[in-house]
């Protein structure tokens, strides 16, 4: 009966909402912006599923509801970006560019990288990808003969890693035009990249958004082409 | 009513992006044809942006929140990276900073050209 209670739909979705609003409530009290809400949430996710001995694809499965929301969201980016179309218009050379730079070095960093320590090749082709929004990472990975649940987690960790250092490294790496911020968080770190970004500014959130969807444009095409070339 | 009414609009965007998604083999997902759609149909002024702009707002202010459920697949994934997770995560970490860096760059670089050649390269803030 209890495991019954806890298995349903209403409460499962219950623990991401509450989990995700205490992240915000910890990250606004503690005035600390790289305490991205999703590292504090998702460690609680882990522990009560751990805890409660509740299926991860149950969990997965009851929370389709929210998941479902990113497809609307990535489709309301488009009044992000039609509130900056001028600054966007602007900038198309630099947007363009980086995201033709980034989709390149996005596959030859991690192929090298592999190779260099020595992974199974399951893993480079897997991750070729992983900068790029998840529905185009799995729709990259999976005719080149990637694994999809290790692109799906990768893509998900370099988005979480994107999110939470991204603005304090390119801070550091002397990246102080909004552009170019905006640019650096959606090329890298797709929606998640996105999400940190638009609270960084609406100037970057806008522009995170384009080169998410750029970004996988030209990944879609580039990737199989480097990966041929740099076939061993 | 309102924001049923801005809802309505996005969705529409977004099933008019997947049905083209489906014609084009899936190359581009829905959600982001859906995006350049909307942005389209707005420059158009087909839509006006006051009508999608609270739905819009409260979708995008929240997105972390929308990626949350789909991250607990690291638990079931987990067995197949163990074996060479260290790697696994070298790799992930630092390809992100090389593209981050590299995209970053690419648009200072870009910015700093256009400014040598003399013309205005300020951006509407």
């Amino acid at each position: 009966m209890f495991s019954e209670i806890i298995n349903s739909v209403p409460f499962l979705l219950l623990l991401t909402l509450g989990a995700y609003i205490f992240g915000v409530w910890v990250r606004t009290r503690s005035h600390i912006a790289m305490l991205n809400p999703m590292l504090i949430a998702i460690p609680i996710i882990i522990a009560v599923l751990l805890v409660f001995d509740i299926e991860p694809s149950h969990y997965i499965e009851s929370n389709r509801l929210i998941t479902f929301m990113l497809g609307p969201c990535v489709v309301a980016l488009g009044l992000t970006l039609y509130d900056h179309r001028v600054m966007i218009v602007r900038n198309l050379a630099a947007i363009a560019t980086a995201v033709v730079v980034g989709s390149v070095v996005g596959v030859v960093s991690v192929v090298l990288m592999c190779r260099w320590l020595n992974l199974d090749a399951l893993f480079e082709v897997s991750m070729a990808a992983k900068s790029v929004t998840l529905p185009i990472a799995l729709d990259i990975s999976q005719p080149l003969g990637g694994n999809a649940a290790i692109t799906a987690v990768s893509v998900a960790v370099c988005g979480l890693f994107g999110g939470i250092v991204g603005p304090s490294l390119l801070r550091l790496l002397g990246i102080r035009n909004p552009v170019a911020v905006g640019a650096a968080m959606g090329s890298a770190s797709h929606g998640i990249g996105t999400a940190r970004a638009i609270e960084e500014g609406a100037v970057q959130g806008a522009v995170s958004g384009l080169c998410m969807g750029l970004m996988g444009v030209a990944t879609a095409v580039v990737a199989p082409l480097l990966m041929q070339w740099l076939a061993r | 009513m309102k924001v049923i009414h801005g809802f309505c609009i996005i969705m529409a965007f977004y099933a008019l992006g997947e049905a083209l998604s489906i014609l084009i083999g899936h190359f581009v997902p829905g959600s982001v044809l859906g995006m350049v759609l909307l942005f389209a149909a707005l420059c158009l002024r087909w839509v006006s942006p006051e009508s999608i702009r609270e739905v819009a707002h409260f979708l995008t202010s929240n997105m972390i929140l929308l990626f949350i459920p789909t991250f607990m697949g690291i638990i079931d994934t987990w067995g197949l990276i163990s074996v060479s997770w260290l790697g696994w995560l070298a790799v992930v970490l630092l390809t992100t900073v090389a593209v981050m860096a590299a995209t970053g760059y690419s648009v200072e670089f870009v910015e700093l050209m256009r400014r040598m050649m003399g013309r205005k390269g300020d951006i509407d803030c």
